[in-house]
């Protein structure tokens, strides 16, 4: 008979306490892991990697002008990110914040559309704040079938993005078309007051990116410091614990879904009165989906979602980089996004979880 | 003397800094029912988890049929003819019982469900094969692993308190059960705090006290006092008597409750009526998956009733049937689940912030933010006054043993001083040490005023705590029985479903 009774493969075998180290360790592990087999592709695919890599790691750091487009870019994917992790931690999976973010961009465009003469510094902060209000009524439409009638909020809120998409496309070739546009499916160009104010003269930063650094300070002690981040929390980790504490279900979800759409809302306006200028079909370039990662990536830690939306940030930058310099297919970019989530998601099993290599066994002759 | 089946010989084990075994010795002859016994975290659960290859010991070796043995998993100790019961249930909730079974044993649904009602039938362990797991009473899931383990036919059978959940009738025919195994040539190692128990059933007992053996002995030339010196290391502390009381108010009362699940497999409750006054314990006894679970949570809340029954349940004289667990809780109640893991405590959360899930009306908030200091101060408190055995109160609560945890969640309830406290199975999994400083807190607390619910399927701990008893059968619950003028048998009839006419019924 054999000696070795099967067990060669390593098992997995749960930690009493959450690793640190993992936690540390799993987002540039993943990070490493995605990029080899991404490198890989592109191999396969006939790209030179040294290029690609040097386009799409390196070249947005390389001058102030792409890293301001970083920055750009790094803000909607922060504010949306935060607002989803709070709601993740509560076991709430809104997926539609890039309807949210639409409606946001919707109601912002309100003021500068019907009130095109309009001018003083009230003009675009009032935008911004439609525009939250905006995402948090879209996204309040899940809220109320998931408590009233358990619709779950995954199918739900990501139905209502597709709808969200077409509410925008009626009012563009609709109501809402510049009648100057030459039949483009856009609205006027915003007047000066209804634009947020730039932050670095020279590039298109504004100051939507300190909001979305203090609205992550917020986040943090709501998370971590508040009693009602606490009870969104152990709804998440212990529902039954939540109920037998009497921590109301339907409040924890009405609270996640307002604060993922009011996030959300809110970068949908600072995209249209920033970098747009106007409303148009192609407002959102799937944040709403890519701030899921950089939610997870940030391991749904306020201070770790700051660092996982200006990395994502780089890879947008950096893929539009390696699409011109390294002729990369825009597909790739989506590629490495999704398997730098998935790495992440074998890496943070480690987290929880350690792999040990049982001792091979020899059993008594029997 | 014949040579044994198993045989350790200086084995340790250590995590870290805890020494959980040192050096311990023990001999299990084949047809032998052999005890361990000890307090929480004297070493009993690792010392098994070692035998049945769990965890590999640091050191020391193990014969098995006279031959060494190391195992590397569990699955090779079951080849080898280990079968183990488990304190803490290792079933899929979302399979039915034929199906948890049949990840273990091969075999055909039908041929298995038939092996599963004959050994239910022969071994008092009766379960519905194809119920769900999930609408399982924890005591039906105890019947189902103990099943499991005995369709694999083991030479060698580890129980981990196995009687903690059934009722007296069938742990005398769990009992047969395990004579007759020992008869037919299996050795049985019963893992126990009960020692009155052990005293019946085991021919050898191993007593572990600090990771240390300090005794072999045959625990039939013992009597239970010698045995818990031997165990706790100081004589018992003795039961604390109560006063004599009446004519309090009433804290709780439910009248004429009905309640019909939305689960198929929940049981449902008809014309519940009881009271509970200051200065009063009332005991709930019987089989779990009787409607307990479905009381308690009609209790706390966690249920709600639907409308038209509304004004069953009153606490400290309101209609408490429209309101929420919270609610409830401002009231003056306070209340400790018998799932401890999940539901009274959040595994992954500290002690900290497990103190918090309830106790967060003891100034442990300043201005909707946590205050640590205050928090932190109240988990020391508790860890300290319950004698809860942990490293610190940053400990996560999923990493404590199922009795210091149950000492944190009771000590934390307590601690929030309710007008009404409700304790579903006080002790279950406690050290004898520590449960028989609960329930003298329960009794001091009633000489103070409190009104206590207990829910308990130990009869001993009702006879020792409670005023009166009321037993839950199929739904249904007996009138109130004082208890000192009641016998557990006749407690036990209706525990069975056998009314009794000769009890004493409170007017």
């Amino acid at each position: 008979m054999s000696a070795f009774s099967g067990t060669i493969l390593p098992v997995f075998v749960r930690r009493e306490h959450a690793s640190l180290t993992a936690t540390l360790l799993a987002p540039p592990l993943a990070l490493a892991t995605a990029a080899i087999l991404n490198l890989g592709l592109y191999v396969l695919m006939g790209r030179d990697p040294a290029a690609v890599i040097y386009a799409m790691l390196l070249e947005p750091f390389l001058s102030w002008a792409s890293f301001s487009e970083v920055l750009l870019k790094a803000g909607p994917l922060l504010l949306i990110a935060q607002g989803l992790a709070i709601g993740f931690r509560a076991k709430v999976f809104n997926i539609g914040a890039e309807g949210q973010f639409i409606l946001g961009a919707i109601f912002a465009s309100a003021i500068p559309i019907w009130f095109p003469q309009a001018t003083g510094q009230w003009i675009w902060p009032l935008m911004l704040l439609l525009g939250a209000i905006g995402g948090a009524f879209w996204a309040s439409i899940t809220a109320f079938w998931r408590v009233r009638l358990n619709a779950n909020e995954i199918l739900v809120s990501l139905m209502l993005s597709l709808v969200a998409a077409q509410l925008l496309n009626y009012l563009l070739l609709g109501p809402w078309k510049d009648p100057a546009g030459f039949n483009f499916p856009q609205s006027v160009m915003f007047q000066y007051d209804a634009m947020v104010p730039i932050l670095i003269p020279g590039t298109r930063v504004n100051v939507s990116v300190l909001l979305a650094l203090m609205l992550s300070l917020a986040a943090w002690v709501f998370m971590q410091r508040s009693f009602t981040g606490y009870k969104l929390q152990v709804g998440g980790l212990a529902p039954r614990a939540a109920g037998y504490a009497g921590f109301s279900e339907g409040r924890a979800i009405w609270l996640s879904l307002l604060i993922g759409g009011f996030a959300a809302g809110l970068a949908g306006a600072a995209e249209v009165a920033g970098p747009l200028g106007q409303l148009q079909r192609s407002i959102s370039t799937g944040y709403g989906y890519a701030a899921i990662i950089v939610a997870y990536l940030g391991g749904l830690h306020p201070i770790g979602i700051v660092f996982s939306a200006l990395f994502m940030a780089v890879l947008y930058i950096g893929g539009d980089n390696a699409m011109v310099s390294a002729n990369l297919p825009i597909a790739a970019v989506r590629v490495f996004q999704g398997s730098l989530l998935l790495a992440y998601l074998v890496a943070v099993a480690f987290v929880r979880y350690r792999l040990e290599w049982r001792r091979p066994a020899y059993r008594s002759p029997s | 003397m014949t040579a044994p089946l198993l045989s350790l010989r200086g084995i340790s084990k250590s995590y870290g800094q805890i020494r959980a075994n040192q050096a311990i010795d023990l001999d299990v002859p084949p047809r032998s029912i052999h005890a361990i016994l000890g307090e929480n975290g004297a070493g009993k659960s690792t010392l098994v988890k070692l035998i049945y290859g769990v965890e590999q010991p640091d050191s020391g070796t193990i014969m098995w049929k006279g031959a060494p043995l190391s195992l590397a998993s569990p699955a090779e100790a079951r080849r080898a003819g280990i079968g183990m019961v488990f304190q803490h249930f290792s079933l899929f909730e979302t399979l039915t019982v034929v199906e948890n079974i049949r990840l273990v044993v091969p075999g055909r649904k039908a041929d298995l469900a038939e092996r599963i009602r004959t050994l239910g039938r022969d071994f008092g362990l009766e379960v519905d094969p194809f119920a769900h797991v999930h609408a399982l009473s924890v005591g039906e899931r105890q019947r189902v692993e103990i099943i499991r383990c005995l369709m694999t036919n083991p030479k060698l059978l580890i129980l981990d308190e196995p009687t903690s959940v059934l009722p007296p009738q069938s742990v005398e025919k769990l009992f047969d059960t395990l004579r007759r195994l020992r008869d037919g040539g299996v050795s049985v190692l019963f893992i126990s705090h009960k020692l009155e128990e052990i005293r019946a059933i085991c021919d050898h007992a191993t007593i572990l006290r600090g990771g240390r053996v300090t005794g072999h002995l045959d625990p039939r030339e013992h009597d239970v006092h010698d045995l818990a010196r031997m165990m706790i290391g100081r004589d018992m502390p003795e039961p604390m008597p109560a006063l004599a009381r009446s004519g309090g108010d009433k804290r709780l009362e439910i009248i004429g409750l009905d309640y019909r699940p939305d689960d198929p497999f929940a049981v449902p409750l008809s014309g519940i009526s009881l009271t509970v006054r200051s200065g009063e314990i009332l005991g709930i006894a019987g089989i779990s998956g009787n409607g307990q679970t479905e009381l308690a949570a009609l209790i706390s809340g966690e249920t709600e009733l639907p409308r038209e029954q509304r004004d069953r349940i009153y606490m400290m004289g309101k209609d408490v049937g429209a309101l929420d667990a919270a609610t409830r809780r401002r009231l003056g109640f306070a209340f400790v689940p018998e799932d401890r893991l999940g539901r009274g405590a959040v595994p992954e959360m500290s002690l900290v912030l497990n103190g918090l899930l309830t106790a967060h009306p003891l100034k442990l908030l300043k201005h909707g933010l946590i205050d640590r200091k205050n928090a932190a101060a109240f988990a020391d408190e508790c860890i300290r006054r319950y004698d809860v055995r942990t490293p610190g109160p940053e400990t996560e609560a999923g990493a404590l043993s199922g009795g210091n945890l149950q000492k944190f969640i009771v000590g934390r309830e307590i601690m929030l001083s309710p007008k009404l406290l409700f304790v579903a199975q006080p002790t279950w999994g406690v050290d004898i040490g520590a449960a028989s400083a609960i329930r003298r807190r329960l009794v001091t607390l009633r000489n103070e005023g409190m009104a206590i619910l207990v829910i308990s399927e130990e009869l001993e701990e009702l006879f020792e705590l409670c005023d009166s008893i009321q037993v839950l059968h199929n739904g249904k619950l007996s009138p109130p029985l004082v208890t000192r003028d009641t016998r557990p048998e006749e407690i036990g009839r209706y525990m069975i479903g056998a009314r009794s006419p000769s009890g004493k019924v409170l007017a």
